[in-house]
């Protein structure tokens, strides 16, 4: 039994709306993660540091995993999991494939969603713009060189109109 | 015939349905005792598998690192998966193959030449006969041991192996569910233990009171000894409760540790147990050039916290782990719980990079003593941030000195390595000991049992690679154990090798120096292996390396060059810096020469990401110490090489397909340190000894 009444949020993820409990301050990613089952967004941190969280609000890349969930009322969260109805998160995680773009991979989703934001404001970055978006990110595996590739690969794709 | 013994995974494990089975229709299960950790090993071996045994890559259903239902290969460590494991599986293919091939031919009365296996169907002269593997084995039993006797495939015939197969576990950890973190189980409580800050700390008095405000929803507070638990349905207000604890828990007694435990100097004056591995033969002369080096403590920092699933239903123990060794774990928790090993059942799922022996361990004991107590119910242990970067054990520091004489021709007429090191093997019950966090704050926890240094047979812990690969006179080696050490160190990749060889390749150049002689042809000058040879001299082409290579003008190239454990593959190195302040790491070309290599691009994949983690230690990365503890809980006290920061790596490898496998996950560690050192050593005109090569360490050699 819960000892607080809930307090609902509703915002839509991923094109649909949802309706959460968001009392106190729990973080949008342990909303996604858990009452939402949307697992695809990985803890890391919990300090704004590693991006392993990243999810967008509102097209923008925030991190999930101390953005309190009612601070998202009424507004739109995408999160990794929308690939398959997106062509440019489409486009990124094909091209991730293609290049092998990752070892453990547990700091991808997070990097495809800021590549993602990076691609709709640039389509065809420079391999300096790629590592600008993506500096927020850490991975540890070393797979950075990789992934750079793999977000320009799919920037190339996405402006050929191979639409994945 | 097989050539030489077999490998010791299937020494131990001989039976062959131990390791494979037919008892899907068109699917073959494969087992495995190695995990992936997320350097690709289950997709090197499905494709060995595959290739002996002539089916699609894709029928394979492996079986990895679940006790009871596999072969036990202990961990899945020391750059051995491919060797030891894929060898095991390449030779129990075969053999089951000509099995299956024997009993066809008997069936269509032909001879066995005329048979061949076309994606697990066997074919009579090109012709489809109308069989496969699973039609015939019922007439096949593999309960039987391996025998040896069946001739693998030869490399030239190979269609699968030596090509570059994709990953087979990317696609979904690109945002589906594929780690252990995204498990769930009936009645699951989530889980956060408090970490002790030193050994045998003492937890004080702990007021419940504000935790429980700060969960705001009720929660399950467990406290035996030093060993305090929260649990409850909610993962925020479970995580809410821990961050007070966190902050309100106050601490005494143990072994607390002095802030100038990070010095070479301190570690030279702790008590060890000394050990002379060779004697060496002192030259004549009564010059020497001498130098130190040293490494200090570095954290794994995998980016996702350690995380393990635990259930007890009264007489089984299931745990869920990303152990590297589900065996060992099993039997380590069943000394600590006084259950027969039997009751414990231990399955690995995937998580984020693992490095070494990292956290893993320890929340599976969290979550397995905390499923004991709560009966019936599914407890998820997780750890924080500053878990995973300051309780896991951390790569052991060393000291490293290193002496030769040159004769008149500026080759050592003599060769002394001594080396001080921190324990590099503490995982759960090596030396005899439990080895596991949780179990050392419970009461009445016996004291610790000293650990003892990795044995010489699993490719040395301090003196990992001290044995230098160059034509030297006599090598005298002696390492200094340092057993007590009161900080919970141990393997990382790489072991001592990466110390090692950064102190040897570093003195390399410092020879090659005080003979006047550029460094690439001075250690040509002392290989006579040509294996070795050939990656040196294929890393100085590809980097365009000249004999007067610029010296003392902010922009200079080094090199660094180590054959894992002395006897996995070879690696060389050149790294071009660029210095100001910092060190900004521009490029690094490598030669690896790893004998058949099972997937080119995989193996490609790791040897780029070990250039680029070893850059980062040796550039950025110690932990310090203060209070009694280490200063590393966020990343932003222990920065990682970043996007902005990392070099490009240009990797060839040599054509060896003839050769047998060698070992590469490791490889690259100390030699890209190495060639870093040189690096920097030639463009600042000075060098710098002691890793990591720092700012403050620049600025203070530029003065």
């Amino acid at each position: 039994m819960s000892g607080i009444a809930p307090e609902l949020v509703r915002f839509t993820v991923n094109g649909r709306p949802v309706a959460v409990d968001g009392s106190g301050d729990v973080p949008l990613l342990a909303v996604l993660r858990g009452e939402l089952g949307l697992t695809g967004s990985r803890f890391g941190c919990g300090l704004e540091q590693c991006g392993a969280c990243t999810v967008l609000v509102d097209d923008e890349p925030v991190y999930a995993c101390s953005r309190p969930a009612w601070s998202v009322a009424d507004r739109s969260v995408t999160t990794i999991e929308h690939a398959a109805h997106d062509p440019v998160l489409a486009a990124l995680r094909a091209a991730f494939i293609t290049e092998q773009a990752g070892q453990c991979g547990y700091c991808l989703s997070g990097i495809v969603m800021s590549a993602r934001v990076l691609l709709v404001r640039e389509p065809c970055p420079d391999r300096a713009a790629v590592v600008a978006a993506l500096d927020r990110h850490l991975c540890r595996c070393g797979a950075h060189n990789r992934i750079i590739r793999a977000v320009q690969r799919a920037a190339a794709n996405l402006a050929a109109g191979e639409v994945t | 015939m097989i050539a030489g013994p077999l490998p010791r995974g299937l020494a131990d494990n001989p039976r062959l349905d131990t390791w494979i089975g037919f008892e899907t229709p068109g699917r073959v299960r494969i087992a495995t005792g190695k995990v992936e950790l997320g350097q690709g090993v289950l997709t090197a071996i499905a494709q060995i598998a595959a290739e002996e045994l002539d089916v699609d890559h894709q029928r394979l259903d492996l079986v990895s690192g679940v006790t009871g239902d596999g072969p036990n290969e202990g961990y899945t460590a020391g750059s051995l998966s491919v060797e030891g494991s894929g060898g095991a599986v390449r030779i129990v293919c075969a053999e089951v193959r000509a099995r299956f091939l024997a009993v066809a031919a008997a069936r269509f009365g032909c001879g066995v030449e005329e048979l061949s296996v076309e994606d697990g169907a066997f074919r009579r002269d090109g012709q489809p006969t109308g069989f496969d593997y699973w039609r015939l084995a019922g007439d096949i039993d593999l309960a039987r041991d391996i025998t040896g006797g069946a001739r693998a495939k030869s490399p030239e015939a190979y269609r699968l192996v030596g090509h570059s197969v994709p990953r087979l576990d990317l696609p979904e950890k690109i945002g589906g569910g594929a780690f252990i973190h995204d498990l769930t189980g009936p009645d699951l409580l989530h889980a956060r233990v408090l970490r002790q800050p030193w050994r045998g700390a003492v937890l004080g008095p702990l007021d419940e009171g504000p935790l429980r405000r700060a969960a705001r929803r009720p929660i399950d507070i467990l406290r035996e000894g030093g060993f305090l638990a929260l649990m409850g349905e909610d993962e925020a207000s479970v995580e809410a409760a821990a961050a007070v604890a966190r902050d309100k828990a106050t601490w005494s007694g143990g072994e607390q540790v002095p802030d100038e435990v990070t010095t070479g100097g301190w570690l030279r004056r702790q008590p060890t147990t000394d050990r002379v591995i060779a004697e060496g033969g002192p030259a004549a002369q009564r010059e020497h050039v001498e130098a130190a080096y040293s490494r200090g403590f570095i954290s794994h920092g995998s980016i996702g916290p350690s995380c393990a699933l635990a259930r007890w239903d009264g007489r089984q123990l299931t745990v869920t782990t990303h152990s590297q060794g589900v065996y060992p774990l099993r039997q380590a928790l069943a000394r600590a719980f006084r259950l027969a090993p039997e009751a414990i059942s231990v399955q690995h799922r995937q998580s984020a990079g693992c490095y070494g022996h990292n956290g893993a361990d320890d929340v599976a004991f969290d979550a397995a003593l905390l499923a004991l107590r709560r009966p019936g119910q599914t407890v998820r242990a997780q750890w924080t941030r500053a878990d995973e970067l300051t309780a896991s054990p951390f790569g052991a520091p060393m000291a490293v000195e290193l002496r030769a004489a040159l004769n008149a021709d500026g080759l050592p007429a003599d060769w002394s390595i001594e080396i001080w090191s921190g324990p590099h093997g503490q995982r759960p019950g090596m030396s005899g000991a439990i080895n596991l966090i949780g179990a050392e704050a419970l009461p009445g926890a016996p004291p610790r049992t000293l650990p003892a240094d990795v044995p010489d047979a699993n490719g040395f812990g301090s003196a990992r690679n001290a044995l230098a690969l160059y034509d030297l006179p006599a090598q005298r080696i002696v390492t200094h154990f340092a057993a007590a050490h009161p900080v919970r160190t141990s393997s990382l990749r790489g072991l001592g090798a990466f110390a090692n060889i950064f102190a040897i390749e570093c003195f390399i150049d410092e020879l090659a120096e005080a003979a006047g002689r550029d460094p690439v042809a001075y250690r040509l000058a002392l290989l006579t292996d040509p294996r070795a040879r050939a990656v040196v001299e294929t890393a100085a082409a590809m980097a365009g390396w000249s004999s007067d290579e610029p010296r003392g003008e902010g922009i200079a190239r080094g090199m660094g060059f180590g054959r894992y454990k002395n006897k996995a593959a070879y690696f060389a190195a050149v790294a071009e810096v660029e210095l100001d302040e910092d060190v900004r790491l521009r490029k690094v070309w490598c030669a690896v020469d790893a004998g058949l290599v099972i997937n080119p691009d995989g193996a490609a994949n790791q040897v780029e990401g070990g250039v680029i983690q070893s850059a980062s230690w040796t550039l950025k990365e110690s932990v310090r110490f203060e209070d009694g503890r280490p200063v590393c809980a966020q990343w932003d006290d222990y920065p990682i090489l970043r996007f902005s920061e990392v070099p490009e790596v240009e990797i060839q490898f040599l054509d060896r397909r003839s050769e047998a496998p060698l070992g590469l996950g490791e490889v690259a560690q100390g030699p890209t340190a190495a060639a870093i050192g040189n690096a920097v050593a030639r463009a600042l005109g000075a060098r710098i000894r002691d890793l990591p090569l720092s700012r403050e360490r620049i600025m203070n050699a530029l003065l």
